[in-house]
């Protein structure tokens, strides 16, 4: 049979629909990078003398230190639970995953409070060894970059966990085998074979992990440590020089864009090295006595330290505070958070959906492979950077709307967006587009192409097919889809902080708002509701991990 | 998705939309002072003249908010702490002036600007929280003692670039120019017990914990630990030190409040400073917040009280704020936030 001769492409409701998206999306980025080239009074040569090395380099040190820490822990017990059976390895095979649950900011917090001068750690180790004063003793500092480090590497290993797990369970039986039979030890085997093996599925669960910690505001902030992100809002509001701040932003960008591109690298190069026929699995390895007892302890100590202890005292915390915490307060943040979430999430959901759908309708016109492309961008930009670029071209066009309705009308329409929770959405919607349109259209692409053909022989229109056939079909993918947008939405902090309208608060900036404040205590029961709803996604993925594992 | 979950989809984003009230007459504030703070001010003014109040807090990015919004921006008032976030206001062209005889004769000149673009409401004097048990009477007296490295290791406090650092750097820079400035701020860094970070509240936690043995802060966080059950012991393990007394005297910043250029709601937003001008509003700041009310008759808490009388730097506010731009260089200039 001939090829289908390549599809030109055409301005249909599909592909202009997602060049609008494209183009929407693209605003804000757009708008810092106009303000960083065009600036009122430009700093740029001053930033480079005094603040923007030590920015650079601060960022790169958390960059190497979180991406090693992830790489081991993540690697680590991923080829424990996959190639291994100890107690408690099934176990830990999805619990692993729940410090994805738990914000960065939360954790930090958490530790400071519990390792800091004063908290009850440090209190204890003096009682017990007589010291009196910090002179007598030596104890790492909580805030500071290296306690930004191991907060972020707790909260993010997952990330890795999750990507080389499932590059783990790939791999075959007979390839471990050919390097034990020459010889390896199987230690020696997995480092020698399996882990290179794996390694573009690591280094997008590493990309992944980067992206985050660059991301990260409240971390940062809190522990007062001098990364590009911070130094955003520094430069921007504390030396109060708006081009500047765009300046640092764009700084920020290309190392995220750097990150993409590596990431792209790295899916590409799985594609590449995955084996099309599935041979023997790994038969795990028995791990009995002291050496099973070995193992389940590394399993344990990043599942405790990153999930049950922080989460066990913010619940402890919470029951203490639980009378004057339960109150109509927390219900109108809980109230906030819930719709403001669900609402961004179900917009990510369907412009998810119609940039999938448009591609698959348009399979190979690298025009909307690249306008697409171009509208996942906005997953690479830091909300701190995003806030900037919502709030300067909404309030432009909002001020400018104004004057041409009141031109022509007489009517004073004030501003539009700006100062409301749509501005909000918008901003989330943007920044969490990518994650619904990259769950959905990895769903549609297990979707037959003969079943679309088949509804269209049949009389039905692309929409048609889409509501008709594929809706269905893929409603899995869908769900996943808004629950990750919703989470994420939930832990969003400085696109919030700084868009948020009138009598508005949620979850995240309440408990920001107190645990800076040293009371945390008063927080707890939010940052604990937080950490709740981000547990959805995890039993949702910890269930298809255990699915996969009994088909 | 079917049909009908759509349709909830909608409802729920037009319920997040429609989120301001439709009151009959209403006034809106930026705010940077935490909402406990002024809660209750703004719900004595609701209940006395049925005037909705509705409020952003928002800590660091009320002038940025204010400057994109321009013209069109909802805010009528800006609620504030320190003196610099004032001027700046005044600098930056986004505040007007306010013409009341109730807030003339409310507030003394010196806590407000000339042409009534600026309006303090209370005065906060920047103390030392020195420890009960390390730290002997009359042994730490000066500003200028904080660099003496005597006190090497033993001094703790918020980042240097936070506005109220900023601002007792501004004062110190009015009073000793900017040579001495600097080696004073090399001085103090070099005597800090670890890198400044956290809030002057724990700083204070640090001094009961002996990681330091002065801290510096404000004076009404002393009141708002005692009231905190966990921070009690903090509050307990430190005496207040009213530093150069015998010099220029102690430094004080202020929180304040001004009519934003725009405001849809002057009548209203007048109203409300009014209102917190007052013998009533004053006395909340004074017993709730533990400050300095500025309207002259009002009476101190009893806890402010006890700590005495004490001398106050003379020196005007408003050049504290003009001042604030030069000593957050010279902060920068000695990385002063890097640590000791």
């Amino acid at each position: 049979m001939p090829l289908p001769p390549r599809r030109r492409w055409r301005l249909d409701l599909w592909s202009a629909g997602t060049l609008l998206v494209a183009l929407v999306v693209c605003l804000p980025v757009a708008a810092v990078a106009w303000m960083a080239f065009f600036p009122s009074e430009n700093i740029w040569p001053h930033l480079m003398e005094t603040v923007l090395p030590d920015y650079i380099l601060t960022t790169l040190w958390l960059m190497l230190g979180v991406g090693l820490g992830t790489f081991v822990i993540g690697t680590a017990t991923a080829g424990l639970v996959t190639l291994c059976r100890f107690p408690g390895s099934r176990v830990f095979e999805w619990a692993l995953l729940t410090p994805l649950a738990i914000p960065a900011f939360v954790i930090a917090f958490v530790y400071t409070d519990l390792l800091d001068y004063g908290g009850p750690v440090q209190i204890a180790l003096r009682a017990l060894f007589g010291w009196k004063t910090p002179r007598d003793y030596w104890f790492p500092p909580v805030r500071s970059l290296g306690g930004a480090i191991t907060m972020m590497t707790l909260v993010l290993y997952p990330y890795v966990y999750l990507l080389a797990r499932s590059a783990f369970l790939e791999q075959s039986q007979a390839v471990l085998e050919v390097s034990r039979t020459l010889g390896c030890s199987p230690l020696r085997a997995f480092l020698r074979v399996g882990l290179p093996m794996a390694r573009p599925s690591i280094a997008v669960g590493l990309a992944l992990v980067l992206m985050e910690a660059l991301n990260d505001f409240g971390t940062v902030d809190f522990f007062a440590v001098r990364t590009l992100s911070a130094g955003v809002f520094n430069v921007w509001l504390i030396m109060q020089n708006r081009g500047g701040g765009a300046q640092v932003a764009l700084v920020l960008l290309t190392f995220i864009l750097l990150l993409v591109w590596l990431e792209r690298a790295g899916r590409q190069g799985r594609r590449y090295h995955e084996s099309g026929t599935r041979s023997t699995p790994v038969r795990p390895l028995v791990l009995t006595g002291w050496k099973g007892a070995g193992a389940a302890l590394l399993c344990f100590l990043p599942l405790g330290l990153g999930f049950l202890l922080p989460a066990g005292q913010l619940t402890v915390f919470a029951v203490q505070r639980f009378s004057d915490s339960w109150t109509d307060a927390f219900f109108t943040l809980a109230r906030n958070s819930l719709a403001l979430s669900f609402t961004s999430a179900a917009g990510a959901l369907v412009i998810g959906l119609f940039l999938a759908y448009a591609v698959r309708l348009g399979r190979d016109t690298p025009f909307l492979r690249w306008t697409v492309r171009l509208a996942s961008l906005g997953y690479a930009v830091p909300g701190a950077v995003l806030a900037v670029g919502v709030l300067i071209p909404f309030s432009r066009f909002d001020n400018w709307l104004d004057g041409v309705v009141l031109e022509a009308t007489g009517w004073k329409l004030g501003l539009l967006m700006t100062g409301t929770t749509g501005a909000l959405m918008f901003a989330y919607v943007v920044r969490f587009l990518a994650l619904s349109q990259g769950t959905v259209e990895a769903g549609l692409g297990r979707v037959r192409p003969s079943l679309d053909m088949a509804a269209r022989t049949l009389g039905r229109s692309p929409a048609q097919v889409l509501r008709q056939v594929h809706v269905p079909l893929v409603r899995g993918s869908l769900l996943t889809a808004v629950l990750l947008v919703f989470v994420d939405c939930m832990k969003e902090l400085p696109a919030t902080l700084l868009l948020r309208p009138f009598n508005f608060e949620t979850l995240a900036t309440h408990v920001y708002q107190f645990a800076s404040d040293e009371r945390l205590e008063q927080s707890a029961l939010a940052a604990l509701s937080i950490v709740v709803v981000g547990l959805l996604p995890v039993i949702l993925l910890s269930r298809s991990i255990r699915q996969s594992r009994q088909g | 998705m079917t049909r009908r979950s759509s349709a909830a989809f909608a409802a729920v984003a037009l319920m997040a939309v429609a989120t301001p009230a439709l009151a009959a007459e209403e006034v809106n504030v930026y705010t940077s002072r935490q909402p406990a703070l002024i809660d209750p001010l703004l719900k004595a003014f609701t209940d006395k003249t049925g005037i909705k109040v509705n409020t952003v807090f928002d800590g660091k990015s009320i002038e940025e908010r204010l400057k994109a919004e321009g013209a069109n921006s909802p805010a009528d008032l800006v609620l504030t702490v320190d003196v610099g976030r004032l001027t700046d206001l005044v600098a930056k062209d986004l505040v007007q002036p306010v013409q009341s005889e109730t807030l003339t004769k409310n507030i003394p000149a010196s806590f407000r600007a000339e042409d009534g673009k600026w309006w303090a409401l209370t005065s906060r004097a920047r103390v030392f929280y020195v420890s009960k048990d390390r730290v002997k009477d009359g042994e730490i007296k000066s500003y200028a003692d904080l660099a003496d490295p005597k006190w090497k290791g033993r001094i703790c406090t918020r980042p240097g670039d936070h506005d109220y650092n900023v601002a007792l750097t501004a004062a110190v820079l009015a009073h000793e120019g900017p040579e001495k400035t600097k080696d004073w701020l090399k001085g103090v860094k070099a005597n800090l017990a670890q890198k400044p970070q956290g809030s002057d509240r724990s700083q204070v936690k640090s001094v009961k914990e002996g990681l330091c043995d002065v801290a510096v802060g404000n004076t009404y966080y002393m009141a708002a630990m005692l009231a905190d059950p966990e921070q009690k012991a903090w509050a307990e393990a430190v005496n207040i030190v009213f530093p150069d007394q015998a010099g220029n005297g102690t430094h004080l910043n202020v929180s304040g409040m001004a009519l934003t250029k725009s405001a849809p709601h002057k009548d209203a937003a007048v109203k409300l400073m009014e209102f917190l001008s007052s013998d009533e509003a004053q006395h909340i700041y004074a017993d709730l917040n533990n400050e300095y009310p500025v309207k002259p008759g009002v009476e101190w808490s009893k806890l402010v009280k006890s700590w005495g009388t004490f001398k106050a730097d003379t020196l005007a506010l408003a050049k504290v704020g003009e001042l604030r731009p030069a000593a957050l260089k010279l902060i920068n200039e000695v990385d002063f936030n890097a640590g000791p």
